[in-house]
């Protein structure tokens, strides 16, 4: 088990060592580059102007090597500063970083709680109401644009009701929780429609895999209840592919948060990222992109490892 | 010894009995299909959509104005006899603008689709009938994308300045461009699926008698392939596609929304609600309509995907 822990770790940190170059190569391609950007402030600077400050920046050296520089000085945790925010990298990221984390935490634990009960319900009894309109409610939630749902929002309960705020982390000026959680209303309510979605399907399916089983079969011969049967016999047994599913879904809950993120102007890492993208902000966008390519990356490491440890019945050697 | 019987009833069937038992799994198919109710409602509204988006020229003749004729004197109006769901911010035709959006969206899904199921099963293929470090290798390649974050390096992605990629400047500035720009970068991580299905399915039909049958009867490896497997594989194929178009057009939509898709004035669904989030105080249906589409057409696409995925599903 160690060895294929040790294992898929160093596969893990190979893959990511190679996305860094290819982050690093994509941001080179980015429309304009520092130079550039001086060039818009001064006016005045002449070709040879440019020629000599692209020297003196390494802007004329081949990529290859410009990205062992930046390697050798970022795993000397020197990410350089962001050309918007005038801070070091970490600085910006790290308080955004929560910001993201709160908001995928709140509306990945509040799915769950919908999604559990109501996938194993909608398992349970196949082909009834309850199981049509869970099944009808998760087709709602795969379906609709994230970013409409979020427009939507803001439509009810900013233009129309006028009882929360249309964007932003918290109100200026104001640090209290409260504050802070009307702020997260829309933003958590969005994120975990969507999240229920395809949540809900993933139970009922890993659900409806297990209950065919004879040992199912077998406990209800017994005379187990029936809320022992589905939750204690069925559930444990369906959360195994379930959890897998959910740490390979990250990657989806990330992508989710950065829309949200946009939309309600919630300064979380996705907004960052897009940010300074759009900006050319290029170290920011660097540490950004890899940084949320590593925690997507280790959240696969995780369902490989959670499912081994979940499965006694598979052995790694 | 049966196996050799098995195999030559095999090749029997497939070329005496293949047009009878076509039209008997054709008959089953419709009506297993037919008793799934949501999968014919989403058959027949996007039947619907994409009859309704062909004729849009034939609509806008009929108005006497196209999806690009503005009149700003007469911005965000209400639905009227002139304009049946009223005007947008710069007094074009809502209506119009919707068709037309929705022929480059349901374009771009199609195109995608198609392009996305013939690499992924061309890569499942390969990767599962010659098996060994080629299979070892795409599978890596294919675990690799779908491991990756998707919407933030699809940003940087469409993002690029093609210019930088050597491209020559008039097509780096062709309207046409951002089309297909999108469905390019939508199609490199979008063939994941397939490819991982296809070759699921081709590691367990390369082991079956009638490819041992075609093998010994000195077939290669590509008629093999492509003759006696892919066959076998086309309702999953089918279902797989179906179920992904959705995921694109919603894909699509995002990144025209956050301006680095579809390019305005060409209209996408997705690029209609970039401004209409700044007018929802104004005119709120703006922003309604473009998404109620999306939502209709990405619901349509899983309602009708997931009722092939039964009717093709042996279990179910």
């Amino acid at each position: 088990m160690t060895r294929f822990i040790l294992q898929r770790l160093a596969e893990t940190l190979i893959v990511l060592l190679v996305m860094s170059f290819v982050i690093y190569g994509l941001i080179g391609l980015m429309p304009g580059d520092p130079i550039d950007l001086m060039l818009t402030a001064d006016p005045k600077l002449t070709a040879a102007d440019v020629a000599r400050l692209k020297a003196l920046q390494g802007l004329d050296q081949p990529l290859i090597h410009r990205y062992l520089l930046w390697l050798s000085a970022a795993l000397q945790g020197d990410f350089g500063y962001s050309r918007l925010q005038s801070l070091p990298v970490w600085q910006v990221l790290t308080p955004r970083l929560w910001n993201t984390i709160l908001l995928m935490g709140i509306s990945q634990l509040i799915a769950l709680a919908i999604a559990i009960p109501a996938g194993v319900r909608a398992a349970a009894r196949p082909g009834s109401l309850a199981d049509n309109m869970i099944n009808l409610t998760a087709f709602a939630g795969m379906s609709v644009p994230l970013f409409w749902l979020g427009i939507l929002l803001i439509m009810l309960f900013s233009v129309y009701l006028r009882i929360l705020p249309a964007s932003g982390t918290a109100t200026v000026g104001v640090h209290s929780l409260a504050d802070r959680a009307v702020y997260l209303i829309m933003p958590v309510l969005s994120l975990t429609l969507v999240t229920v979605g395809s949540q809900l399907r993933y139970v009922r399916s890993a659900m409806t895999e297990v209950l065919r089983q004879d040992f199912i079969r077998t406990a209800a011969a017994k005379g187990v209840s029936r809320r022992r049967l589905l939750y204690g016999h069925a559930l444990r047994n369906a959360m195994i592919p379930f959890v897998t599913i959910l740490a390979l879904d990250f990657g989806t809950l990330f992508s989710g948060a950065l829309i949200v993120e946009q939309i309600f102007a919630y300064l979380g890492m996705g907004k960052t990222i897009f940010d300074a993208i759009m900006g050319n902000d290029f170290n920011l966008a660097m540490v950004g992109l890899l940084l949320s390519t590593a925690v997507v990356l280790l959240s696969n490491l995780a369902a490989d490892l959670a499912y081994a440890w979940l499965d006694p019945r598979i052995t790694y050697r | 010894m049966t196996i050799p019987r098995a195999g030559a009833d095999t090749l029997l069937a497939a070329d005496v009995g293949r047009p009878a038992s076509a039209t008997r799994l054709q008959r089953t198919l419709r009506e297993r299909l037919l008793s799934h109710p949501l999968a014919v409602v989403g058959a027949v509204i996007l039947l619907a959509l994409a009859l309704l988006v062909l004729a849009t020229p034939l609509i806008g003749m009929g108005l006497g104005i196209d999806s690009d004729t503005q009149d700003l004197f007469a911005r965000m109006q209400p639905p009227s006899a002139a304009h049946w769901l009223g005007t947008d911010e710069l007094g074009r035709d809502l209506l119009l603008r919707l068709l037309e959006g929705g022929r480059v969206s349901l374009g771009i899904g199609l195109v995608i689709a198609l392009a996305a199921a013939v690499i992924g099963t061309l890569v499942g293929l390969t990767a599962g009938y010659v098996g060994g470090r080629t299979d070892t290798v795409l599978m890596r390649l294919t675990d690799g994308i779908i491991a990756l974050p998707r919407l933030p390096l699809l940003i940087v992605l469409a993002a690029l300045d093609v210019t930088k990629l050597g491209l020559p400047d008039q097509w780096a500035h062709a309207p046409m461009l951002a089309f297909w720009r999108i469905a390019v970068i939508i199609t490199l991580v979008g063939w994941t699926t397939v490819a991982r299905l296809v070759r699921g399915a081709t590691l367990s039909l390369r082991e079956r008698e009638f490819v041992r049958a075609a093998n010994a009867l000195g077939a290669g490896s590509a008629r093999i392939m492509f003759v006696h497997i892919l066959p076998n594989l086309a309702g999953s194929i089918v279902v797989a596609t179906t179920l992904s178009v959705g995921g694109i057009i919603l894909l699509e939509s995002v990144l025209s929304f956050l301006g680095l898709g579809i390019q305005p004035p060409m209209a996408s669904w997705g690029n209609m609600l970039t401004n209409a989030q700044e007018m929802i105080w104004s005119a709120p249906m703006l922003a309604v309509w473009p998404g109620l589409l999306i939502f209709v057409t990405v619901i349509s696409c899983n309602f009708l995907g997931d009722g092939l995925q039964d009717a093709l599903d042996p279990r179910a």
